[in-house]
């Protein structure tokens, strides 16, 4: 095992007692000292979120606030459409969007959520990216808009079948909210920007606290029987099941939205022939391979064998060939599906369901089989009761 | 005899066999094991290179064979159930026996005494 030379101290969030006090074992991630497990383990933890209930400590993710100095938030939102290929304008109040960073090229700078609370957009970025972020908003929309980073707020993510039920009696009116629904709600006499979303497929919430306020709630939530710390190992097989990107694995600078089968993100009023139609960086290239598609894509893959194919694997058409068609993303042993499962980018000719292809471990040719996301079906709360 | 390496195998030596296997310590460090890929029987292991590997949820890591021989026996148990290894990793979780070249490699592993020390 080799170690990054660690030049800095890693910063620690709120809950970094919490951690301490319920045995995680802690790992640097994105400059961050972060749980990557507790006692019960990896495959406990993944389980226990698709029957139960499961917190997360996502407080290293970044938190921007975009206020309009118009006071208009359609100002706001139309400047943050020159830096997303997103319908930002036709995000209500109350509701949040997955959006995207793009680059000159129709890469992907960073993917995100955008939240409409009425008077500003809440952004939440992925914490390696989220200085760079916050460089590119001052850069672009910073004439307009107040760009307002919340160092100061916490976030945890409380996902599974039974997140509603122990979240409820702290805060009664999330019963409510459906599937993207944002929220602003007192939870222990704290004000909490609360939103019906995550990371793992299951229905749960995401909640942005006040840092020293953050200590007592994970505290309070943990009261309930059914839930569980979780962390980022789990965190990772789960988004993995759920046939979710993670960003420096799936996504970069040289994946395009179209390249990562993300085209669902990008609303028809944005393309060509819709009323705001391109104007985000690298429209070009984006707008084009919506039409023609893109000469690799993102795909699902199921191992025929036991063995775990990951990340930075080499595809091949065959067991022999020297020429690569593609190369695993993101990689691993699915629980839920009690299989090893990948995420990966292809030739477009072979991206059809059912396409055999193999992957190289350890100098061996793996058969795998191309197959459709997500690995578990998704169980979000699209309805309002 | 009971011994161990620095890289967390632990050997158990009848006459010129070596039954191999990792620590408790060792599966604690790797987690839930989901895959474990043996040596063939009859496969020559060379002190120090791997013979085996175990992949956990995050990661695969190597197992060293940690003196010279041939593989004898493997334990196709834990081929089928990983989880055995966390479970029994200094019994049923054995992964498999070396004939040993040569048994002087042995005074070079530590005793279980030296072992615990190091990673305490």
């Amino acid at each position: 095992m080799s170690e990054t030379p660690q030049v800095t101290r890693p910063l620690r969030t709120p809950l970094h007692g919490f951690h301490v006090e319920r045995g995680a074992r802690l790992v640097t991630f994105a400059g961050y000292e972060m749980p990557v497990q507790y006692p019960t383990g990896i495959l406990t933890e993944h389980l226990h979120i698709r029957v139960a209930a499961g917190l997360f400590d996502v407080s290293h993710m970044g938190q921007i606030a975009i206020y309009p100095m118009s006071g208009r938030l359609e100002d706001a939102a139309r400047a943050l459409e020159t830096l997303v290929p997103v319908d930002v304008i036709g995000i209500s109040e109350g509701r949040q969007r997955y959006a995207l960073f793009t680059n000159a090229i129709g890469g992907i700078l960073d993917d995100l959520i955008v939240a409409n609370h009425g008077d500003h957009l809440l952004l939440i970025v992925n914490a390696a990216c989220k200085a760079a972020d916050l460089a590119h908003l001052l850069r672009h929309v910073g004439e307009t808009c107040k760009i307002d980073p919340l160092p100061d707020r916490a976030l945890i993510a409380l996902q599974g079948p039974l997140a509603e039920a122990a979240l409820v009696r702290l805060a009664p009116p999330i019963r409510t909210m459906r599937f993207m629904d944002v929220r602003t709600l007192q939870i222990l006499g704290a004000t909490c920007e609360v939103s019906r979303s995550g990371y793992t497929g299951e229905d749960g919430f995401e909640i942005s606290i006040a840092a020293d306020r953050v200590d007592a709630l994970a505290h309070a939530l943990c009261e309930d029987n059914s839930m569980m710390p979780i962390g980022l190992g789990a965190r990772d097989s789960l988004r993995l099941e759920a046939g979710l990107c993670l960003y420096g694995s799936d996504l970069g600078p040289e994946t395009t939205p179209v390249m990562a089968s993300l085209e669902w993100a990008i609303q028809n009023v944005r393309r060509a022939g819709g009323s705001r139609a391109g104007d985000f960086p690298g429209a070009e290239v984006i707008l084009r391979q919506l039409v023609d598609g893109a000469p690799q894509r993102r795909v699902g893959l199921k191992v025929d064998d036991r063995v775990p194919v990951r990340g930075s694997a080499k595809l091949y058409p065959d067991e022999i060939s020297a020429s690569s068609i593609g190369t695993i993303t993101s990689g691993g042993f699915g629980p839920t599906v009690q299989a090893p499962i990948a995420m990966g980018y292809i030739d477009k000719a072979l991206v059809t369901t059912g396409t055999r292809i193999f992957g190289e471990v350890r100098g061996k040719r793996v058969a795998l089989r191309v197959c459709d996301l997500p690995f578990v079906p998704h169980r979000y709360k699209r309805n309002r009761n | 005899m009971l011994k161990f390496t620095d890289d967390h195998e632990w050997l158990r030596v009848e006459e010129d066999i070596a039954t191999v296997g990792i620590t408790d310590y060792a599966q604690k460090q790797l987690g839930d094991l989901v895959f474990v890929e043996l040596p063939a029987p009859g496969a020559k292991a060379e002190k120090g290179t791997a013979a085996a590997v175990v992949e956990s949820v995050k990661a695969a890591s190597d197992v060293y064979a940690p003196v010279s021989g041939e593989v004898t026996e493997i334990n196709q148990a834990i081929v089928d159930e990983p989880a055995l290894v966390n479970r029994d990793p200094m019994g049923k979780g054995w992964f498999f026996k070396i004939k040993m070249l040569d048994p002087s490699q042995l005074d070079g592993l530590l005793d279980e005494k030296a072992y615990q020390a190091m990673i305490a």
